[in-house]
């Protein structure tokens, strides 16, 4: 962060004005708090990916196999005949550019390599060489005639240049819902970072949470002993609070609902409260209703960074949900909040992992809801669940209780434009909160601006990279926050609460970041709680904590 | 000087050198305007099939629409049945509206960084509109020219062409069509050149289907309005070649066969080149697909099995300390000794 300059001086930087040179012209320059650092060799190694090696990204020799070149031809030819969606981009762009200023790379960097084009364009250029006939032919008269089609070798210089702009896209899918063919850049970056990951590059802060997440059950590598304390840990904040001890289940056989989480939310703040948020919220319908909801520590993670590594790690990552619900005998997954988990949860997952039929189709045992909309994948987003159970009154609420928050809501990538999860938190929001405000329309719902770390680049190293992907969000919330006094900006994913702390202090202090659970357990009234005079955050609450002091 | 757009242009005009010269010369019309038509039509349609039978060779192993709306989950909120569509009718009203109307691209926005430090969020309806308008009049253009095609000619392509030159300027009188045709090209390629992002990621290839349609376009007017070729020699020409009875009528002059190579090579190059965007929106996976997807089962042809990481490994691993903070385990601790030391957090 103290090599960021102010706010102002960084803003007074970007420049949205390429040089008056095409893009193949334009070098590529690997920059310092840009680029992440690379995977250590340990991570590769323990989930069995090629050349572990430790090497730097700022290193002119990358340490490549010898026949790298020949490894992403096959690769690339292997993945084109699996999936159409990238054969038919590679083909179809018309260079529009509709989708040039809708990237928050490029609208905080400036750096034109950023316009989802041209991340695409550097896939394409390389595809046309070796992939299509005209390419082929146009080759026979040199560089200058492939260069006029767009075609281009795969040289060192160009894999360079992958890696460099690969990692700098959260495959938000923003540019994608303004393509006129629907071309979704993050569909090529999977495809892009899924070859690089052939010849053992990856960065480090994606392929640890992978190497962890498959050992531990989780990206942070928490044991299942940690994990418990930690848990312990929020029991004791919780009854400091509200004076009532929860009872969280762990594993435990035949419970009627499987938790998952991300466990981001286990580990640090803000993350936490909303963890915490659920613990609350589970106590309260299991002392009310006798619903018993368990976590595991096999299953601790929701998130799933292989996702952002290659489909196969995905899938390899993922399997531990069903199985573990599968061990357990339960009879359905409620997921907690978190962005892409919900894309691979939602567009993914049944597919990979599937059928679940050992699973029941979820039915809301207090409301007696069917989720129809889950009924094969067997999997319900939290936030259609507390929805239900708010839309049925089931819940005890007071919202006076979050009178000291003006709150705004950040739709998260992936929910917003892998699924549609539109409407069910915002409901939820208003019913546990009286001051609610939207940020500008272009900037929230199917157009929501993406926190700037996903996809694996919330590193410490990449920090510029980082602010400069959360300007839009964090304007949009400073409009808000001037208009309207706006101090809570909400959300429901872990990356986005991983992200916005650090975001938000260097680009708007005066706003703090929460998940909608937080939000939710402030509100809820457990049986047998004291006055609570605090909320989660011990933040005392206006207007009750003058009768305690009498 | 840009280099693209200059290697294009100057393609553009050596073939309307090659094909104006090249049809004064002897055998040159039936070169120009028997050989190369056909020849163009058959790789036209043999290239556009072969790319779509390729495209759908390729499976589409999951199910990824992008989401622009509401999805369908609790029964009283109201789901977005277009852009969020759960049915094959809601994907067809969505592909509709995509195809005829651009309607991904009427949300474009122009973004600008003002006073400092405040973004904001423009909409931008220049590209839509103009886009929208070469692609209907260049459709227009090309059904109004089913009248050198058939005969009788069908009442609609009269009716069509009658629409077109309601203005009733001149004599032949101006069809709208072209004019509109010629000035949306050159909003097209005028934008290329002076918004600098756009110059910064256009290619030969984008600047050369351009020039062609507009001479293409230019050629027709010429004709039309200009030259004032011989109409019914055309007809009589263009009859015989889609009877399949391919004959050269005499006197019809060098701009026609321009004209004809023009479009010609547009046919010749579309399948190799991003025209083909024609046929691949279509088949775009974000965008035909329905978003049902933990509803019905998405099936992934190529799904394979994976290494991974099972419980019993994991319990086996961590069993002392599940154990020692109360976590249930399914093997109780036995009395061997954990082999490996535990490191770090």
């Amino acid at each position: 962060m103290s090599e960021l300059p102010s706010p102002d001086e960084f803003l007074s930087k970007i420049d949205h004005k390429p040089s008056p040179t095409g893009w193949m012209d334009t070098p590529v320059e690997i920059r310092r708090g840009i680029a992440c650092h690379a995977a250590k060799p340990d991570r590769l190694e323990y989930v069995g990916f090629p050349n572990p090696r430790e090497w730097s990204c700022f290193d002119e020799d990358w340490q490549l196999p010898e026949n790298w070149q020949e490894i992403l031809h096959k690769g690339f030819k292997e993945r084109l005949d699996r999936f159409r969606s990238v054969k038919i981009f590679m083909d179809i762009c018309v260079r529009c550019g509709a989708c040039a200023d809708k990237c928050h790379f490029f609208i905080g960097s400036g750096d034109p390599k950023n316009m989802p084009v041209v991340r695409a364009e550097l896939l394409r250029s390389v595809y046309r060489n070796d992939f299509t006939t005209a390419g082929k032919i146009l080759g026979l008269f040199g560089k200058k005639a492939k260069k006029a089609y767009g075609a281009r070798e795969l040289t060192l210089e160009v894999l360079k240049e992958w890696w460099y702009y690969f990692f700098q896209c959260t495959e938000c899918r923003r540019c994608s819902v303004f393509c006129p063919y629907g071309i979704d850049t993050a569909e090529i970056t999977i495809f892009g970072r899924e070859l690089l990951n052939l010849i053992g590059l990856n960065i480090d802060w994606v392929a640890a949470p992978v190497a962890f997440c498959y050992r531990t059950g989780n990206h942070l590598g928490i044991q299942p002993h940690a994990y418990k304390d930690m848990m312990d840990f929020f029991t004791d904040e919780i009854e400091e609070v509200c004076g009532v001890r929860v009872k969280p289940h762990f594993m435990k056989k035949k419970a009627d609902i499987l938790f998952i989480t991300p466990s981001g939310d286990v580990f640090a703040d803000p993350g936490t409260f909303t963890c915490m948020g659920y613990m609350m919220l589970f106590h309260f319908l299991q002392e009310k209703y006798g619903l018993e909801i368990t976590w595991s520590t096999y299953a601790s993670e929701g998130g799933n960074f292989g996702f952002f590594t290659s489909h196969e790690m995905m899938k390899r990552l993922n399997a531990k949900m069903y199985a573990e619900a599968k061990r357990l005998g339960v009879k359905w997954i409620l997921g907690g909040e978190c962005g892409h988990m919900w894309r691979v949860v939602h567009q993914y997952m049944d597919t990979m992992n599937g059928p679940a039929d050992f699973l029941e189709e979820p039915i809301n045992p207090i409301t007696g809801t069917k989720f129809e909309n889950a009924k094969s994948t067997k999997m319900v987003h939290i936030c259609e669940f507390v929805a239900d159970l708010i839309k049925h009154g089931k819940l005890d609420l007071d919202p006076s209780r979050n009178d000291h928050l003006k709150v705004t809501y950040h739709d998260s990538c992936n929910p917003a434009r892998g699924m549609g999860l539109l409407e069910e938190p915002r409901y939820v929001i208003k019913n546990v909160c009286n001051h609610f405000y939207e940020m500008p329309a272009n900037t929230i719902r199917e157009q929501t601006f993406c926190c700037g770390s996903g996809a694996g680049l919330n590193a410490g190293e990449n920090m510029e990279l980082r602010m400069q992907g959360a300007l839009p969000r964090i304007n949009a919330a400073k409009y808000v926050h001037e208009k309207h006094g706006v101090n809570m900006l909400s959300c429901v994913c872990a990356i986005d609460r991983a992200a916005f702390p650090t975001a938000l202090e260097y680009w708007l202090p005066e706003v703090d970041n929460c998940g909608v659970h937080e939000l939710v357990a402030n509100a809820l009234i457990l049986p047998g709680e004291k006055k609570r005079t605090v909320d989660l955050r011990n933040e005392p609450l206006p207007g009750m904590e003058d009768e305690d002091d009498e | 000087m840009n280099i693209s757009y200059m290697y294009s242009l100057i393609a553009v005009i050596v073939l309307f050198l090659l094909a104006y010269v090249g049809a004064m010369l002897p055998g040159g019309e039936v070169f120009f305007g028997i050989i190369i038509p056909y020849l163009a039509l058959i790789i036209f349609i043999l290239g556009f099939i072969n790319r779509v039978v390729d495209w759908a060779r390729s499976p589409v192993p999951f199910r990824i629409p992008t989401t622009c709306g509401q999805e369908k989950s609790l029964p009283w909120i109201k789901p977005n049945s277009i852009d969020n569509p759960t049915t094959t009718g809601g994907v067809i009203i969505r592909m509709f509206l995509e195809v005829v109307f651009f309607r991904s691209l009427f949300r474009n926005t122009k973004m600008a960084l003002q006073e400092g430090d405040k973004l904001s969020y423009e909409w931008e309806k220049w590209l839509w509109l103009f886009s929208l308008a070469f692609h209907w009049t260049f459709f227009v253009v090309i059904f109004r020219h089913l009248r050198f095609f058939t005969e009788p000619v069908p009442a609609l392509v009269e009716l069509v062409a009658k629409l077109d030159g309601f203005l009733q300027i001149g004599l032949p009188e101006l069809r709208i069509s072209g004019v509109v045709l010629l000035g949306a090209l050159m909003f097209l390629f005028l934008r290329r050149i002076y918004i600098p992002q756009m110059r910064f990621i256009s290619l030969a290839s984008d600047y050369f289907p351009l020039f062609l349609i507009i001479g293409i376009a230019f050629t027709g007017i010429l004709m039309r309005y200009f030259t004032k070729v011989d109409i019914v020699g055309v007809k009589e020409f263009t009859m015989n070649l889609v009877t399949f009875k391919p004959h050269i009528t005499e006197g019809i002059g060098s701009i026609f066969y321009v004209h004809l190579f023009f479009v010609s090579v547009l046919l010749a190059y579309f399948p190799f080149s991003k025209l083909m965007h024609l046929g691949g929106i279509f088949m775009s996976p974000t965008r035909n697909m329905v978003n049902n997807n933990r509803f019905k089962r998405h099936i992934n042809p190529w799904n394979y099995p994976v290494e991974v990481h099972t419980y019993e490994q994991y319990e086996d691993e961590f069993r002392e300390k599940m154990v020692g903070v109360g976590l249930p385990v399914v093997k109780p601790l036995a009395a061997k000794t954990p082999e490996e030391p535990e490191e770090k957090e």
